[in-house]
């Protein structure tokens, strides 16, 4: 898979790039992605089925040079993941559904104060404790929505222990372009399945480097954004004397509790997102030149789907392949594009009904959405998939 | 024409003076503590590049957006935490909690008595005025027995905490208390739990007349002031668990319970790990962050 971010990057940190072909399941392949990204900050509370990512850094990280702490709650870990990211260090936290649950409010804190950081959802079956140890795809729309108020995010969803660690590295690379958190979208599956995961040497592994400003002091305001609109970084102990708060702000970081100052702070924390998702979106395309049918799907869902589509396309029906790798912004585009020249659209996710919300969006009625859904505890079986590939050539 | 030139005010290089006035009530107690914590911080001759300043959430939590210190107003309760992340980050940081008795010993109890705990390295101030003034004077977990406050008109019936208790409970290397009213003390207890390394608190007893004293008729912010006083009690290395303020305007004990020493999170951490990996651990710290 080709890492899209190219620009402003440097090679990776040797140190933290573990090089060599090996078994690895999802959770450690993600914590060798992060270590891999440059990562040497870890802050989390233990979870089924996330745990693993916690306990691989935690492992490796005293003999690369960094800090594991095992915090008191989630609150607490995305706060310190927080705190760490105004220190200077990369940072990241990894749950699942509960605690990310507690996550939502100080994930709103980091898309305010614009804190580069990656948060990882090893999606398991909900709500509430749900089926800690069975998988599940049913947070994708909290992803997108969880925290309060008006913001914006990325997040991705990889489909196997490699991709663990390509997306890792993607979602800090993201994290760091965007200064926004990212969230990585794991599933149960995905999360405990064991694949060969190929590390790459670290001088073909590109890492984006915070963007730090170059302005001294006195000069330098915290929120004035360039034509990108994402404003330049300082970290603590700069001698900036810089404020940063939650509260509505404005270019200098000072509270300003106004129509207009709020309007521009959340029309750009949002439109930095907005404006750039052509260049964010990122999908995998399978047999979708000739197709009638396109299988949207993503995570574990998407290689049970592949299975569907090699049926679907033995009965006769031009069937493909969209897999979303970046789900958050959303690609309305592509999904537009092709509802033109398509009948339908199937959706097959664990959860009952949430992305395909986005597919009918943006098909708009010019084609069929059919979704497939599952609640949770397995994969879907395959035949469900074919029967609504059949209904949508229909 | 003559000007009369405005002789610069004494705390300019600590305040954001842009940001003046503040918005807090006069007689109010915070910004006595801010005070002190500035005097605190020229008497030690700090580098105030290498200072930080986290705060939550309420009247208390305003206090990081004043001071002209990296300063960091964070969500209700995850101030600690927060300076958490930041300190480990960032270990030459020298890192000031500074946020009110609701935000640290309610929503933020947990991390409180987790972070003492852990003995991380960090100063909490607390400035305790009884009540939660920003919302405008509901019942905090310090408020006194039988206090009004506007979720407990009839008087309140639980019993608060004693913070100096607690923190030295959970394992605090320096604890004390003052109110406003013991301007001196508490900049040398400032003075002292900036240069101890590990967990040091300072409860700052501190009036809000606008809502304490109001809804429970105690006059004015200078009456609480001599209710101070009249009733605080100095006594020093007392028992903290014989420190409370468990009466409505009964005594309020002041003084420094705790002043112990106890190796912080990062002293036993990189102790523990150098002592199992010998060569082969990377330290992280002495000043060192990642770019």
């Amino acid at each position: 898979m080709q890492l899209k971010t190219v620009d402003r990057m440097t090679l990776a940190d040797p140190k933290g790039v573990l090089t060599g072909s090996h078994y690895l399941d999802g959770d450690f392949s993600c914590a060798e992605g992060a270590l891999a990204a440059g990562c040497r900050f870890f802050a989390g509370y233990p979870i089924t089925p996330s745990t693993e990512i916690a306990e691989r850094f935690a492992q490796r990280i005293p003999r690369i040079g960094g800090v594991f702490i095992q915090m008191e709650d989630e609150l607490a870990s995305i706060a310190a993941v927080i705190g760490a990211v105004w220190g200077g260090a990369k940072a990241m936290t990894v749950s699942s559904g509960p605690g990310i649950s507690l996550m939502m409010e100080n994930i709103g804190l980091a898309a305010m104060m614009e804190a580069p950081c990656v948060i990882v959802n090893v999606q398991r079956g909900g709500p509430s404790t749900g089926l800690p140890t069975m998988v599940g795809q049913a947070d994708m729309m909290q992803a997108r929505w969880g925290s309060h108020g008006d913001y914006q995010i990325i997040a991705l969803s990889p489909d196997s222990p490699q991709e663990c660690f390509d997306l890792t590295i993607e979602a800090f690379n993201y994290s760091e372009q965007y200064r926004v958190p990212v969230m990585l979208m794991m599933d149960e599956c995905v999360g405990h399945m064991y694949e060969r995961v190929t590390i790459p040497h670290a001088e073909d592994i590109r890492v984006r480097s915070r963007r730090y400003t170059t302005l001294p002091p006195g000069e330098y305001l915290p929120y004035r954004a360039g034509e990108d609109m994402v404003p330049d970084m300082v970290k603590a102990g700069d001698g900036y004397r810089f404020h940063i708060t939650g509260l509505t702000h404005d270019e200098r970081g000072y509270p300003a509790m106004t129509e207009e100052c709020h309007d521009q702070l959340v029309r750009r924390l949002v439109d930095k997102i907005r404006k750039n998702a052509q260049q964010i979106v990122h999908v995998e395309e399978e047999n979708l030149e000739d197709a009638d049918v396109v299988v949207m799907a993503y995570g574990i869902s998407s290689r049970v789907a592949r299975l569907a589509i090699q049926e679907a396309r033995k009965l006769g029906i031009k069937a493909g392949l969209l897999r979303l790798i970046v789900c958050w912004p959303f690609p309305e585009h592509i999904i537009r594009e092709l509802s033109a020249r398509v009948k339908g659209f199937v959706v097959p996710e664990i959860n009952y009904g949430q992305m395909v919300l986005e597919v009918e969006r943006c098909a708009a009625g010019r084609a069929k959405t059919i979704l497939v859904p599952h609640m949770g505890g397995n994969v879907h079986d395959p035949k469900d998939i074919v029967n609504a590939i059949v209904e949508a050539a229909k | 024409m003559n000007t009369v030139k405005t002789p610069e005010h004494p705390m300019t290089p600590f305040l954001r003076m842009d940001r003046m006035p503040h918005i807090w009530c006069p007689t109010c107690g915070i910004g006595i503590v801010v005070k002190c914590l500035a005097a605190a911080l020229e008497d030690l001759t700090t580098d105030l590049d290498n200072v930080a300043i986290v705060s939550g959430i309420g009247c208390t939590g305003r206090v990081a957006g004043y001071v002209k210190l990296d300063s960091f107003h964070t969500t209700h309760g995850r101030a600690i935490p927060f300076a958490t992340g930041l300190k480990l980050s960032n270990p030459k940081l020298k890192i000031i909690v500074v946020s009110g008795d609701g935000d640290l010993a309610s929503i933020g109890g947990n991390h409180f008595i987790h972070a003492a705990r852990r003995n991380m390295d960090l100063t909490v101030i607390c400035v305790n005025n009884f009540i939660y003034g920003m919302t405008g004077g509901q019942l905090a977990p310090t408020t006194p027995p039988t206090a009004k406050t506007s979720t407990t008109p009839y008087g309140n019936y639980e019993t608060p905490f004693n913070l100096a208790y607690l923190a030295s409970a959970c394992g605090a290397v320096y604890v004390a208390r003052w109110t406003t009213l013991h301007m001196r003390n508490l900049i040398g207890s400032m003075k002292e739990a900036l240069q101890k390394p590990g967990f040091s608190f300072i409860e700052v007893v501190a009036p809000c007349s606008t809502l304490y004293a109001r809804l429970n008729k105690l006059g004015s912010g200078l009456d609480l002031m001599k209710y101070y006083h009249d009733n605080a009690v100095i006594a020093h290395d007392m028992e903290p668990k014989d420190a409370g303020i468990s009466e409505f305007q009964g005594s309020v004990i002041c003084g420094k319970f705790v002043d112990i020493e106890r190796p912080t999170w990062m002293d036993e951490t990189t102790k523990g790990l150098s002592a199992k990996l010998g060569t082969e651990y990377v330290p992280w710290g002495n000043g060192r962050s990642q770019e």
